[in-house]
This record gives structure tokens, C-alpha cells and sequence, in this order.
């Protein structure tokens, strides 16, 4: 069931070239995440400002950062609206996915990490860009701080795809899922700390979201390690939570997909 | 060799039925009923039957993707649902409402794709890519994403992709279903090179009698899940008593041509003028016509084959009445 590396490359590239032909909505979401950014930015920095300057330890070029790198970061994680495999199964060429020699969750994997590249090179640069220019942006200081930011960003993909895969995994059971697709969708934005630095939160509503949700590893994480949140030592700590929740979306997956193929095969679509 | 052997094969499924305001209750519906087949390597087998007579489901546990309630199956020598991975390899299957493409990509990358998942040598990939080409005329969209293509070309594209890695049996499920004459001859001609070759087994399922007649030596009926008829197309017809016909225009009002030996009068038409015969079994068409020529002056004449689906819904009827008399 395993699958190449030449197969999984090749499946990326066929990702990345599946969401290319997209460009008027490419260009549309950029225009949409950019306005968002500065509506965003204003209100943060008011917040500081109330605050004497800096809110819970995040001063303004570092909230500048924080919405601008999370405006770009919104479709490189993809915060929302992914249903590719809960389609398949709703409609039944999921067939065509079981009858290929390889595991459809390496598949479906490949092609969302050639879709995450896309969206780095348009949806990503095009609004940090915007930031940098329009905004006093926070540049880190220890050049490990973007090494580190790269891995988290790539981790926080890998977090956000197996949450988004289990939940098209239901609709083996639930067939639609535009019900569960829209709590999730709820969840990913107000808990990933899109809308606000979930730092912002009362401490135990912080640690809970942190140590008990994958949410904050799918934005947050790789947000406060390119603001400098903490030194090295916490900046490791959020990468290796965000490890953990990789291990566990993907051994879920695994198991949710044997649980849900087994009702396929037995019981019958 | 058997390619595919079934044996008292079964398929039950639990449906809930609504009995009151809150209660439901369990029911099993056999959707296939103890299916016997034993198919050879190098056959076309058309599977023929009505809507809900169990056939996508009997294709579904062939390729292992719906497992049987009971009996044996062995396709390619392996069980399908345990071994599914590895009889993925040996199989390629187009279900005609389903498709196995790369929908925003163009139909080439899907090809490209495919070559990565079954992990097909370079040359036979290209091989086998360029026969398909050739035969089922791809080039014209080759570089059309797979989302504008008609469905004909969809189709093409399909096939293609079910043998691109070099199955040893393909399993076709109504592949001609929604297609226009050009396409539908397309596809046909292709299986017929395909079946000419003799090396990929065909097992086809289709409403489309046409196929059937043009493709498949061997007809397997299944009705309410069992196997009704299997043997060929002529002993459909013998069995049923279908009956070859010859229809003739005669210049003056018909009457009874005394001692006519080997045909029955089944209808008289145009005040006389069109007289249609039904031939007995081993008689030909010339015999009757040299008989009746002596008699009458013709103005035309024509032979009508046994019509395919009339025998066919005679069977389906006959299978009915089967039930209804063991169930009454």
C-alpha cells in the first residue's frame, strides 16, 4: 500500500498543477485575505495601543507580523473548504481511490502538499508582501527563528490535513457532510488563532486549546515562532506539540480510514 | 484456466423499515442469491439483467471492494476483498458512472499519473499508451482537462486508464450507458479488437443489447441475484424458441398456400398484401421462399433475426412468474 517516492512526487506536482488552473480564484482570495489583513491590523494595533503599546507581550510590529504571515497563511493550511474526499464518497468514485494499488491517505496527502506549494508562492508571498510594505513588520532575530518557522509551517499543513481528512473520512457514515464541515470550519478559525492570538484567552482556556485541541498547531504555532514568542526553548516546545499532533492526525486517520473502507466493504456503499 | 471462479456466491444486505412512528424493523434483502460462475482466460462474458438484478454488486465483490455474505471467489487466482492491493494490479476496472480520472488536470497527466501508481515500466506504459491511442482516436484531446471532455472522450479516456498497467481481466460496468452512436462505436470497435487479441479477459455489463450482440460470445443473465441463462446468444434464442422470420409483399391478397413445409403464418398485414412467417428451427429462409414463389407473386421480401430483446424480456418475464408461483 505504500507509494514511491517518484509516485508521491508526481502526485504533488499533479496537485500543485490541479490548483495552478485556478487563478481567478487564486486572485480573488488573495484580493479578500489582503483587505481582511488590513481591517485585521487596525484593530490589533488599537488593541496594543489601549493596551500601552504591546497586549499580552505581542508589541505592534509583532501583531503586524502575526495577521499579515496568518492572512497568507489561511490558504497554505487551508483553514477552509476542502470536501475533495468527502465528494468522492457522496458520489462513489471513492471506488476508483480502492482500486489503485496504493493507500489513499498518501494520495490524497501528495496532492494536498502540491496545493500547500501553490498557495505558498501566491496566496502566501502576495499578502506578506502587502504587509511589508504597507505596515512596520517584525523581522526575527535569531536566523534559527526561520529554519523554524519553515518546519512549523510545513508541520502545521500536515496538522491541518489530517483534521481535514478525518472529517471528510465521515462521510462514510454521514454521506453529507456540510453539517460536520461547517463546525469544523468554525472551530479552525476561531481556535487556530486566525481571528486573535489565542494568547488573548484566559490562561486555562490557552492551555486547554494548546495541549488538548491540534488547532493552535495549525496557525499559532508557526505564527509565534516567527514573532519570537518566548525564547528557543519555547519556540522547540510548539514544534514538538505540533510533531505529536501530526503522529496522532495521522495514526486517527489510519484507523478512521480502515474503520470506514471495512463499512464499505462489508456493508456496502 | 479459470480466471474467475465463483462459487454459491451471496450478498445480503440489512435495510431498516419503517413499521410505525418509532419502530423500524431489520430486514436482509439478498442482492445476489448463490451466482456460480466459472469464466476462462481470454473470454468476453456480457452480464445482462435488470436494474437491481445484482450485477454492479456481483462486479463490486469481483474486484474486491464489497465482500460476499458467503461462497467462494477467486479472481486471478486470489481473494478479492483479503488480497484487493495485489488484484488491483491484475485488474482494470470503468465503471460508466464513475470515474477513476484527474478531473481539473488534462487526460495525458492522468495517464502520466497512473504510470507512477501501478509503477508501469516506461516502455510498456508508452506501449500500451500508444495502441490506445491509436485505436480509440485519444489525440484530439489528450490536452483537454479531464472536466471538458465529452462524455464519449471520457469514456475513451477510461478504457485507457483501465489498461494502461496491463490487467489480466477488465471489468467493464455499463460502459456505454449515455453515449452517442459515434462514441458507442468506438468503444465497441476497441473491445472487439480487444476480445480478437484474446489476452484480457472482458467481463461486461450493459442494458445496451447492441453490445452484447457485437461483443459477447458468452451471456450470463442474472434476475432478482441468480443466474437465469448462461451459454451463448443462440442458445438464448434456442431455448426460448425465437424464432428467424421472413416477411414477404405479395402482389394479390394472401391466401393459405396448401402443404407449405417448415414456416407458420404469424401475422397478416396490409389487407392481405404483407404476410409475415415464422421459420421452424434448421429451415432456411430460401427454402420457404422457393415454396411461397411457386404460389404467389412477391414484390419483396425480407429476413428478420430473432430480436435480442424481445427474447430477453421474455425471460425476465418467465423468472417473474418462477417466483411468484414459488412464493404463492
Amino acid at each position: 500500500m505504500g507509494l514511491d517516492v517518484r509516485a508521491f512526487l508526481a502526485l504533488t506536482s499533479a496537485g500543485f498543477r490541479r490548483w495552478s488552473t485556478y487563478r481567478q480564484a487564486t486572485a480573488a482570495a488573495v484580493f479578500t485575505n489582503s483587505v481582511f489583513g488590513f481591517l485585521k491590523t487596525y484593530v490589533l494595533l488599537a488593541v496594543a495601543l489601549g493596551a500601552g503599546g504591546a497586549a499580552v507581550g505581542y508589541d505592534g510590529p509583532m501583531l503586524v507580523s502575526f495577521v499579515w504571515l496568518g492572512q497568507g497563511l489561511i490558504g497554505v493550511v487551508m483553514l477552509w473548504g476542502w470536501t475533495d474526499l468527502a465528494d468522492r464518497v457522496r458520489t462513489g468514485d471513492v471506488v476508483a481511490d480502492l482500486l489503485r494499488p496504493v493507500n489513499p491517505l498518501w494520495t490524497y496527502l501528495a496532492a494536498d502538499l502540491g496545493r500547500a506549494g501553490y498557495a505558498t508562492l501566491t496566496r502566501f508571498l502576495i499578502p506578506v508582501a502587502v504587509g511589508l510594505v504597507y505596515f512596520d513588520f517584525f523581522l526575527p532575530t535569531r536566523p534559527a527563528s526561520y529554519a523554524l518557522f519553515t518546519v512549523s509551517v510545513a508541520l502545521a499543513v500536515l496538522v491541518s490535513f489530517t483534521f481535514r481528512y478525518l472529517v471528510n473520512l465521515t462521510a462514510f457514515w454521514l454521506l453529507d457532510v456540510r453539517g460536520v464541515m461547517l463546525l469544523a470550519q468554525l472551530m479552525m478559525g476561531a481556535l487556530s488563532g486566525l481571528y486573535l492570538p489565542i494568547r488573548f484567552l484566559p490562561d486555562w482556556c490557552e492551555n486547554v486549546l494548546w495541549y488538548l485541541t491540534p488547532f493552535p498547531s495549525m496557525l499559532q504555532a508557526p505564527l509565534d515562532i516567527y514573532v519570537e514568542y518566548g525564547g528557543i526553548g519555547t519556540q522547540l516546545a510548539i514544534v514538538s506539540g505540533q510533531l505529536a499532533w501530526v503522529v496522532v492526525g495521522f495514526t486517527a486517520c489510519g484507523w478512521l480510514q480502515r474503520r470506514a473502507a471495512w463499512k464499505l466493504v462489508i456493508q456496502g456503499g | 484456466m479459470a480466471i474467475i471462479e465463483a462459487e454459491e456466491l451471496r450478498k445480503e444486505f440489512v435495510v431498516w423499515r419503517k413499521v410505525g412512528r418509532l419502530r423500524r424493523q431489520r430486514q436482509v434483502v439478498s442482492a445476489v442469491d448463490g451466482v456460480s460462475l466459472r469464466v476462462e482466460q481470454g473470454e468476453t462474458l456480457g452480464y445482462l439483467g435488470p436494474n437491481g438484478a445484482g450485477k454492479s454488486t456481483t462486479l463490486k465483490m469481483f474486484t474486491g471492494v464489497l465482500a460476499p455474505s458467503s461462497g467462494r471467489l477467486r479472481v486471478c487466482g486470489l481473494e478479492p476483498v483479503s488480497r484487493r492491493v495485489q488484484l488491483t494490479r491484475q485488474i482494470g476496472v470503468v465503471f460508466g458512472q464513475r470515474s477513476q480520472l484527474w478531473w481539473d488536470l488534462p487526460l495525458r497527466d492522468s495517464f502520466a499519473l497512473l504510470r507512477h501508481v501501478f509503477r508501469i515500466p516506461q516502455a510498456e506504459h508508452a506501449a500500451r499508451l500508444a495502441q490506445c491511442r491509436e485505436l480509440l482516436g485519444l489525440d484530439e484531446f489528450l490536452d483537454t482537462p479531464v472536466r471538458q471532455l465529452s462524455l464519449g472522450q471520457r469514456m475513451r479516456g477510461e478504457l485507457t486508464a483501465a489498461l494502461l498497467h496491463g490487467p489480466r481481466v477488465l471489468f467493464l460496468d455499463e460502459p456505454t450507458i449515455g453515449l452517442d452512436v459515434v462514441s458507442k462505436q468506438a468503444v465497441r470497435a476497441f473491445l472487439t479488437q480487444l476480445r480478437d487479441q484474446g489476452e484480457v479477459t472482458v467481463v461486461l455489463t450493459t442494458h445496451d443489447l447492441a453490445d452484447i450482440e457485437r461483443l459477447c460470445r458468452r451471456l450470463v443473465i442474472i434476475d432478482h441475484g441468480r443466474v437465469v441463462h448462461d451459454g451463448s446468444l443462440e442458445a438464448l434464442h434456442a431455448r426460448y424458441g425465437s424464432r428467424r422470420r421472413v416477411v414477404v409483399d405479395l402482389d394479390a391478397p394472401w391466401e393459405q398456400v396448401p402443404g407449405l413445409s417448415g414456416a407458420v403464418v404469424e401475422a397478416v398485414e396490409a389487407e392481405g398484401h404483407r404476410v409475415t412467417f415464422s421459420l421452424a428451427e434448421g429451415v432456411t429462409a430460401g427454402h420457404v421462399i422457393t415454396q411461397l414463389a411457386g404460389y404467389a407473386a412477391l414484390r419483396d421480401i425480407s429476413i428478420v433475426e430473432p430480436d435480442i430483446e424481445e427474447v430477453i424480456a421474455r425471460l425476465y418475464a418467465a423468472s417473474d412468474d418462477a417466483r411468484s408461483v414459488a412464493s404463492g
